[in-house]
C-alpha cells in the first residue's frame, strides 16, 4: 500500500516522473505476459533487481511487498502442479512474483501525491467530460483511507474482545462499515471546506 | 464582519435553527450549547458547508458558499476526517492547489506556517503515523496556509490530551484571524470577547463570556 510502503530517497527512480514509471510498469507487465520463455523471466528478474539496487531498496522491502500475496502464490503453485507440472507452476509464480515486485518498485519510490499527479497528467488529453481532478482525488483518498479503516477495524475488534465476543464477522463488519461511512461523510465536508469544487 | 440575516435551517421538515439574526465582528467568539442544540449546524453555516433554508449568511457583504469557503477556514473535531493526503506536505498543498496557487507560492506558505508552529519536522511524515495532537496541528496548518479571514473550530480539542490541548489553544490565541470556537470545554473560552449560547436551534443568550457561561452552567445543574 502506497502510504505505508513509500521509502524516502533521492534516487533516479524516486526522481523519475510518475507517469513514466506507470507507463514503464505497463510495458514491463505486458512484455512479461507476451513472451513465455524462461529467458524473459531471467531478464525481467535482473531488471527488477537492478531497479531495487538503483532505488537503494533492501531485500526486506521486496519480501514485505510479496508477503500479502504469499498464500495466493502458494495456491496458484499448488493448482498448477496438480493441473500441469512443477516446471510450469514455478514459471507462473515467478512471473506473478516479478509483477508484484515491479509494481512495488513504483509504489516504494512514488508518494501518493506524485502518483495522483501522474494519473492527472495521464488523463490530460482525456475528453472534457472525464472528471480528472475528481479521479485523482478519489485515488488519493483511497490511499489515505486504507490505514484509517485498518485502525477502525483493530479498534472495533479490540472493543469486542474486551466484551468477551469471539470471532463474529457480522458484529465486526457492521460497526466498521458504519464508522467508515461516517468518516467518509465528514471527509467529504472537510474537502468542501478546503475550497474543492 | 459576518452577518446572519434571519437564518433558518430545516432538515427533513424539522427545524434545526430558527431565525438567527446576528452580526459578529469580535475577534474571539465562543459557541456553547447542549448536544443536539444546533451549534454544529450553526458553525457549518459560517463557511457554507450548510446552506440556510431561509435567510442569508455574508462575510463583509459577500455571500454564497464559494466566497464563504474561500475566506472562512474550518477545523473539525477529528483531524483524521480532515486530512486528505498520506504525507503531511502533500496534505498542506491540497487547499492551495484548490486556490490555483503556483508551486513557489505553495512552498513559501507551507514553510511559513510549519516554521511558525515548530512543525517543520513533520513535513515528510506519513499522516496516519502522527499522534492525535500532531494531526490536529496539521489540520490547523492546512487551514492556515489558505490564509482565511475567519476560522471556525468545531470542538477541536475533544480528542486531545491536556498537553496537546494547551499547545493547540496557545496556537489559536496567537492567530490574528477572527476565531469562532464551538466547545463543551468552557475553560477554553477564557479571554474570549463574546459567547453565544444555543439551545433548541435558537440563540438563547449572547454577550460577555462570564454571564453567558454562568447562565449555561446554572441550567445544567442536576
Amino acid at each position: 500500500m502506497l502510504s505505508d510502503l513509500y521509502v524516502f530517497g533521492d534516487s533516479l527512480l524516486h526522481r523519475a516522473r510518475p507517469l513514466i514509471k506507470i507507463l514503464a510498469l505497463v510495458v514491463f507487465c505486458t512484455g512479461l505476459f507476451l513472451f513465455d520463455h524462461w529467458a524473459v523471466i531471467a531478464i525481467a528478474g535482473l531488471m527488477v533487481a537492478a531497479g531495487f539496487a538503483v532505488a537503494g531498496l533492501r531485500p526486506h522491502h521486496g519480501v514485505a511487498a510479496l508477503r500479502p500475496a504469499f498464500w495466493i502464490l502458494v495456491a496458484i503453485f499448488a493448482v498448477q502442479v496438480w493441473l500441469a507440472d512443477l516446471a510450469l507452476a514455478t514459471f507462473i509464480i515467478s512471473r506473478f512474483a516479478l509483477l508484484i515486485l515491479a509494481a512495488s518498485l513504483v509504489t516504494l519510490t512514488t508518494t501518493a501525491g506524485e502518483f495522483v499527479d501522474g494519473i492527472e497528467a495521464g488523463l490530460k488529453h482525456a475528453p472534457g467530460w472525464v472528471p480528472k481532478t475528481r479521479i485523482a482525488l478519489a485515488i488519493s483518498l483511497t490511499l489515505r483511507f486504507i490505514p484509517l479503516v485498518r485502525s477502525v477495524l483493530i479498534e472495533v475488534r479490540q472493543a469486542q474482545v474486551a466484551r468477551g465476543l469471539e470471532r463474529n464477522i457480522t458484529a465486526l463488519l457492521v460497526p466498521v462499515v458504519v464508522r467508515t461511512l461516517k468518516h467518509a461523510d465528514e471527509t467529504a465536508q472537510a474537502i468542501q471546506a478546503r475550497s474543492f469544487d | 464582519m459576518i452577518r446572519f440575516r434571519e437564518v433558518s435551517v430545516k432538515k427533513d421538515g424539522q427545524a434545526i435553527l430558527t431565525e438567527i439574526d446576528l452580526s459578529l465582528s469580535e475577534r474571539r467568539i465562543g459557541i456553547i450549547g447542549r448536544n443536539g442544540s444546533g451549534k454544529s449546524t450553526f458553525a457549518r453555516l459560517f463557511n457554507g458547508l450548510e446552506t440556510p433554508t431561509n435567510g442569508s449568511v455574508t462575510l463583509n457583504g459577500q455571500g454564497g458558499s464559494k466566497a464563504l469557503r474561500r475566506h472562512v477556514g474550518f477545523v473539525f473535531q477529528n483531524p483524521d476526517n480532515q486530512i486528505v493526503y498520506p504525507i503531511v506536505h502533500e496534505d498542506l498543498e491540497f487547499g492551495l492547489k484548490n486556490l490555483g496557487l503556483g508551486k513557489d507560492e505553495m512552498r513559501a506558505r507551507i514553510d511559513t506556517v510549519l516554521r511558525r508552529f515548530q512543525l517543520e519536522h513533520l513535513r515528510d511524515r506519513l499522516t496516519h503515523q502522527l499522534s492525535g495532537g500532531e494531526k490536529q496541528m496539521i489540520a490547523l496548518a492546512g487551514v492556515l496556509v489558505m490564509r482565511p479571514r475567519l476560522i471556525v473550530l468545531d470542538e477541536p480539542t475533544t480528542l486531545l490530551d491536556l498537553w496537546n490541548k494547551r499547545r493547540f489553544m496557545a496556537a489559536i490565541h496567537e492567530l490574528e484571524q477572527q476565531i469562532v470556537l464551538v466547545s463543551h470545554d468552557l475553560d477554553l473560552l477564557d479571554g474570549f470577547d463574546r459567547v453565544l449560547h444555543i439551545d433548541g436551534g435558537q440563540v438563547v443568550a449572547d454577550g460577555l463570556p462570564d454571564p453567558v457561561i454562568a447562565g449555561y452552567t446554572a441550567g445544567a445543574q442536576c
